[in-house]
């Protein structure tokens, strides 16, 4: 049982990471971060299954965090947007050494 | 502070301790607290800063050579051209500078009374502190009082407290007064150290010391390029000097373990006389002496060092400093004693340069180059008096050489400042010590002209004048050696050792003659015939002050009766004229083992011979008088201005054998070049700027360049970046 949990969120998780990789779109890239961050959650849940209760305690605290995340997130791609009129991280390379 | 620990030769007799002679250090330390009063005042009252002490412009009338003090104010500016700008301290340096040195000369005098009367065998040694104790080099600061140094002591206060005194009126109205007097305390000061010094490293501090400061006072009219280049000249020349010094101290070390002079004295008999080692210590320690006594091949830079104030000439070119190394030989005779190939070295040297210098002296025009060549040839008589072991006879002359030539150099001196302000007065840019432009300066200068007439006679060897009696118990002393002596069975490249003396004897007479000649030359050029000065400047003419005539006279007395130091048996037995060989009684403790080891079975010269050997030296000085006198015109010498330059081998003598341009060439000049080319555009500016300096910088700015292309500012690439990293991280820990 834990093994075929473990598999899907492994798959979630992988998934994300993909997404982050090979989009340019700033939007779908949080999106895939937020996907990342959900299979961690799972996980949690799925040992807290056979493991007591912490792991249910850990996913309260990921969810606020990463909610407080999507907040600060959003807003600094919403003042890009505003500044240079795309989200394409393809265009944004202000830090190039 | 004297920390007076027991001297190890102490358990014998001290009869000095408890004495006057334990106040020893106040000898140096007087003339030390006065060149740092006369410094301080210097800072002080510099009328145009402590960068610019002689004025801007108060040297453009100095000449090649050096400059008399009254040089202030130009011609071209007009008006109050005359105005002086003595120093606003000069009255206290007049009482500081001189006094110092007048009461070492007081303190000596006790010391000396003292030290005759109780008559030490062993030498009074007084340790301060341990200055370098490394592992088994044990090296104090301790003086060592014996007759030998108590000799120099003498003579450097004494003679150098009268050429204190003369500086007062020469260098009066000179913007630089109180640096010259503290420079020549220090000088005073260091010599003393020299002299003073019980271990060859005291010795050498007080030997770069003297250094220094002839330095200092060679390029005390430093406005002038010529006069700070001849410092320059002085200063590196001694270096090569110095570095022979340092490699017979190492040797020394080495061999022996110790380097004060009881030590290498005592130990002195394990090495092998006549070895190589000894032999080559003592060769290196010559050329030491080659370099401050100006002997050749090192004597260059002594004619040059004359573009310092003619009273530093005196003190430190003829009589002082110069002598050192045949002060340091006389101390060093226990080594030198034991090798007859250095001492023959020494004394062929020595002789070689007696003529050589005399030579040149025949063909100067400037008066005090004439001196200056003298004064090398005369120290070329000192080293033959010492290399064939009579160390008594070398000091002798050393002692009166320090008399006539300093009376010599302070009479050019007065000679040199009447001109000087004559020419002054009429901003007149003719040359003040060149002789062509004298002449007739006896009506004007009497008390100089007789002066410097008995240094004259006394110089050529004429009785009963001191300098026939030294130079002639040197030349007495090389004949008498010829024979028997350990010199004699030696040999010098090939040469028998016996042959050799008669050679050098017979050099020495020839110098002899010579020196009668040039000297006479000077007299003649200088205080005799018409004036060529100048109409108008002849107004101006006159004799020096009494501050400076009063050292002259005193020095003149001293000329006349040094020979009395040491009269010969010789001379005693037919005229009684008084006690005979004083000095080599006095001397008798510290060199006579040394002399007797050089004479061991050398035959008595018979009176008779003696006699006739004397007799030929008045002879030959004589005959070097006349002959100045028939053959030299100076009715029709031309004034410097009219001259024109001698040609085949008068002009290269006069040229001084192209000595100077062949060392530009062969030895300058190759340094040069090896130091632009080399040194400067390749190993500093090549390599060390290029490769090191700048080359780290590059080598930074390209890694800097590399990580600089890692830093897309793309943030999928970092993403990317990242994932391989934790993958390269989870892979490398799962499959370890």
């Amino acid at each position: 049982m834990l093994a075929e949990s473990l598999a899907l969120t492994a798959a979630l998780f992988i998934i994300g990471v993909i997404g982050v990789l090979i989009h340019r779109n700033a939007i779908i890239i949080f999106m895939c971060v937020e996907l990342m961050l959900t299979a961690v959650n799972l996980t949690f849940v799925a040992f807290s299954r056979f493991y007591g209760t912490a792991g249910q305690v850990f996913v309260v605290f990921v969810m606020t965090v990463s909610a407080a995340e999507a907040a600060v997130g959003l807003a600094i791609i919403i003042s890009i947007f505003r500044h240079r009129q795309t989200v394409d991280l393809k265009n944004i390379n202000l830090l190039r050494g | 502070m004297l920390l007076q620990t027991a001297v190890s030769a102490a358990s014998q007799v001290r009869p000095l301790s408890g004495t006057i002679a334990e106040w020893v250090w106040l000898l140096p330390i007087l003339p030390l607290a006065g060149f740092v009063i006369n410094g301080l005042l210097s800072l002080a009252g510099a009328p145009f800063g402590p960068t610019d002490p002689n004025g801007a412009d108060s040297h453009a009338h100095s000449d090649a050579g050096g400059t008399p003090a009254v040089s202030h104010g130009e011609g071209e500016t007009g008006g109050d051209d005359h105005a002086v700008k003595r120093h606003r301290w000069a009255g206290v340096v007049s009482i500081i500078g001189p006094g110092v040195l007048i009461l070492s000369f007081l303190l000596a005098i006790g010391i000396w009374q003292t030290m005759a009367n109780a008559q030490p065998s062993a030498p009074f040694i007084q340790r301060y502190f341990s200055w370098m104790p490394v592992g088994d080099l044990q090296i104090d600061a301790a003086f060592q009082l014996d007759q030998l140094s108590m000799v120099m002591i003498l003579v450097i206060t004494g003679v150098g407290a009268l050429i204190h005194v003369f500086s007062v009126g020469y260098m009066r109205d000179d913007p630089g007064y109180p640096r010259y007097f503290s420079y020549l305390n220090l000088f005073v000061f260091f010599m003393l150290v020299l002299v003073l010094g019980a271990n060859y490293p005291v010795l050498f501090v007080g030997w770069e010391g003297v250094g220094l400061c002839s330095y200092l006072l060679i390029g005390f009219w430093f406005n002038d390029k010529v006069n700070a280049d001849a410092g320059k000249k002085a200063f590196i020349v001694n270096r090569v000097g110095d570095f022979g010094l340092l490699v017979a101290m190492f040797m020394l070390f080495a061999n022996i373990g110790v380097l004060d002079f009881i030590g290498v004295s005592a130990k002195a008999g394990d090495l092998v006389a006549g070895s190589p080692l000894v032999t080559a210590i003592c060769l290196f320690m010559f050329l030491g002496c080659t370099g401050k006594s100006a002997q050749i091949p090192l004597y260059i830079w002594l004619p040059d060092a004359m573009a310092g104030p003619t009273p530093v000439s005196a003190l430190i070119h003829a009589a002082t400093m110069v002598t050192a190394g045949v002060y340091m030989i006389a101390r060093s005779a226990f080594l030198f004693s034991l090798s007859p190939v250095a001492s023959l070295t020494v004394a062929v040297v020595g002789a070689v340069t007696a003529i050589f210098a005399a030579t040149i002296g025949l063909k100067q025009w400037d008066i005090k180059k004439v001196l200056a060549y003298s004064t090398i040839s005369q120290l070329g008589y000192m080293f033959v008096g010492v290399g064939v072991g009579a160390y008594v006879s070398g000091m002798f002359h050393l002692v009166t050489h320090a008399f006539f030539k300093a009376l010599l150099f302070l009479g050019s001196g007065s000679v040199i400042q009447a001109m000087h302000t004559a020419y002054h007065k009429t901003h007149s840019d003719e040359d003040a010590q060149d002789m062509r432009n004298m002449g007739g300066l006896k009506r004007y200068l009497p008390v100089t002209c007789v002066l410097m007439w008995i240094a004259t006679l006394a110089i050529s060897g004429i009785p009963p004048l001191s300098g026939f009696f030294s130079k002639d118990e040197i030349l007495g002393s090389v004949f008498a050696r010829a024979q028997g002596s350990t010199l004699a069975s030696a040999s010098w490249l090939g040469i028998p050792g016996g042959t050799l003396l008669y050679i050098i004897y017979a050099i020495g007479l020839a110098a002899a003659f010579l020196t009668a000649v040039y000297m006479t030359r000077m007299m003649l050029y200088t205080f005799h015939g018409p004036v060529r000065t100048g109409a108008e400047e002849e107004k101006s003419l006159h004799e020096a002050p009494w501050i400076m005539t009063g050292p002259l006279v005193i020095l003149g007395v001293l000329t006349v009766f040094g020979g009395w130091l040491n009269l010969p048996e010789v001379v005693t037995d037919i005229i009684p004229l008084g006690p005979r060989e004083l000095l080599a009684h006095w001397l008798d403790p510290v060199v006579g083992e040394a002399s007797a080891r050089i004479t061991a079975g050398a035959a008595q010269v018979p009176t008779a011979t003696e006699q006739a050997l004397i007799a030929a030296a008045v002879v030959i000085a004589v005959a070097g008088i006349v002959a100045a006198m028939a053959r030299l015109k100076p009715d029709r010498l031309p004034r410097k201005r009219d001259a024109v330059p001698e040609h085949g081998f008068e002009g290269v003598v006069a040229n001084k054998y192209y000595v100077d341009e062949a060392i530009d060439r062969t030895i300058v000049e190759p340094t040069y070049a090896v130091s632009r080319n080399f040194l400067w555009r390749f190993i500093d500016n090549g390599l060390i700027d290029g490769l090191l300096v700048n080359g780290s910088a590059a080598l930074a700015r390209g890694f800097g360049w590399i990580g600089s292309r890692l830093q897309t500012g793309n943030v999928g690439i970092y993403a990317w970046v990242l994932v391989v990293g934790v993958l390269a991280m989870l892979g490398a820990l799962t499959l370890r």
